[in-house]
């Protein structure tokens, strides 16, 4: 069966080729390719991927005026009807802001970019993401961000934890996340929002491929559903 | 009607741009500067019908994420 995946992308977005090519590399699959501004997704769509950049070029705060395009409107159309959503780096931010994950992204509290590979802590690994991954183990993915500090009120945190709804935790917290958090599942468990970018270690030549688990994580549950 | 919409870090909500920016007044010189928290001015022309709930409307579904921002509007008339 064919995988339908969707790459949307905003002015601004510039992970999204490396989305489509993770994506087409795990499945097999060329990713539809879908415009900020189209009213409707195409149907019928197994995965739906929103990709890391500067939307907007991150006017107002990091993915709030993409959070209110019209194709996010189909989106937690699609999401609330159980198709998986991915937002990587700005794409997660993005979520944040559209309230499709709680919490928010603030600056990176060293107030820098950050650029490099990280561990990451695998917290969930039964989610449709993260099925691949052994529980607890640790995965190596890049992280570029400016905004990645994960914040949410301890009220949240504390429901995030015991829902096990936190996918991945940073090791070494690499820019000041509340309580190492750099990936979280909605309560659905079928929208992921992490700020590593698994789409950047899918070939042997990125120094890794750890991000590949999670796109053939996704591809396994599809087709075992 | 011109209006103000300040947006301002929910107290508590660690602020690295105002540390910064404290960190370099004391560099400065200056003495006794307790604290500094960075905000947001965002001003609109609006009809003069907007109503109270349409303003606080445009802050909650845009103009601050109130997960971490609180904000105040200001008529200006």
């Amino acid at each position: 069966m064919a995988f339908r995946a969707a790459v949307i992308t905003f002015p601004g977005s510039n992970c999204d080729r490396d989305m489509a090519v993770a994506l087409e590399r795990a499945s097999g699959e060329a990713p539809l390719r879908v415009w900020h501004g189209d009213a409707a997704l195409p149907d019928r769509l197994d995965f739906i991927a929103l990709p890391g950049g500067f939307s907007y070029g991150d006017y107002l705060r990091s993915g709030a005026m993409a959070a209110n395009s019209p194709i996010m409107r189909e989106v937690v159309r699609a999401a609330d009807r159980g198709v998986p959503v991915l937002g990587v780096c700005n794409g997660f931010q993005v979520l944040a802001e559209a309230g499709m994950l709680p919490g928010a992204l603030m600056r990176n509290a060293s107030q820098h970019f950050i650029c490099r590979t990280v561990d990451l802590r695998v917290e969930n690994a039964r989610s449709l993401f993260t099925a691949g991954y052994a529980a607890g183990g640790t995965i190596r993915i890049p992280v570029a961000h400016h905004d990645g500090n994960y914040f949410a009120d301890t009220e949240t945190l504390d429901r995030l934890e015991g829902e096990g709804r936190v996918a991945f935790r940073y090791v070494t917290n690499a820019n000041g996340s509340q309580r190492d958090i750099a990936g979280v599942l909605n309560s659905a468990g079928n929208v992921l929002g992490m700020m590593p970018h698994p789409e950047r270690a899918v070939d042997p030549a990125h120094g890794g491929t750890d991000g590949l688990t999670l796109f053939e994580s996704a591809i396994g549950a599809l087709a075992s559903a | 009607m011109k209006v103000r919409v300040l947006v301002s870090l929910k107290p508590g909500v660690l602020d690295p741009q105002g540390r910064a920016v404290h960190h370099a007044l004391e560099g400065l010189g200056f003495a006794g500067v307790d604290d500094v928290r960075i905000g947001r001015t965002v001003e609109l022309d609006v009809a003069d019908d907007t109503s109270d709930a349409a303003l606080q409307d445009m802050c909650e579904k845009l103009l601050a994420n109130t997960v971490i921002e609180n904000y105040r509007i200001e008529k200006l008339g």
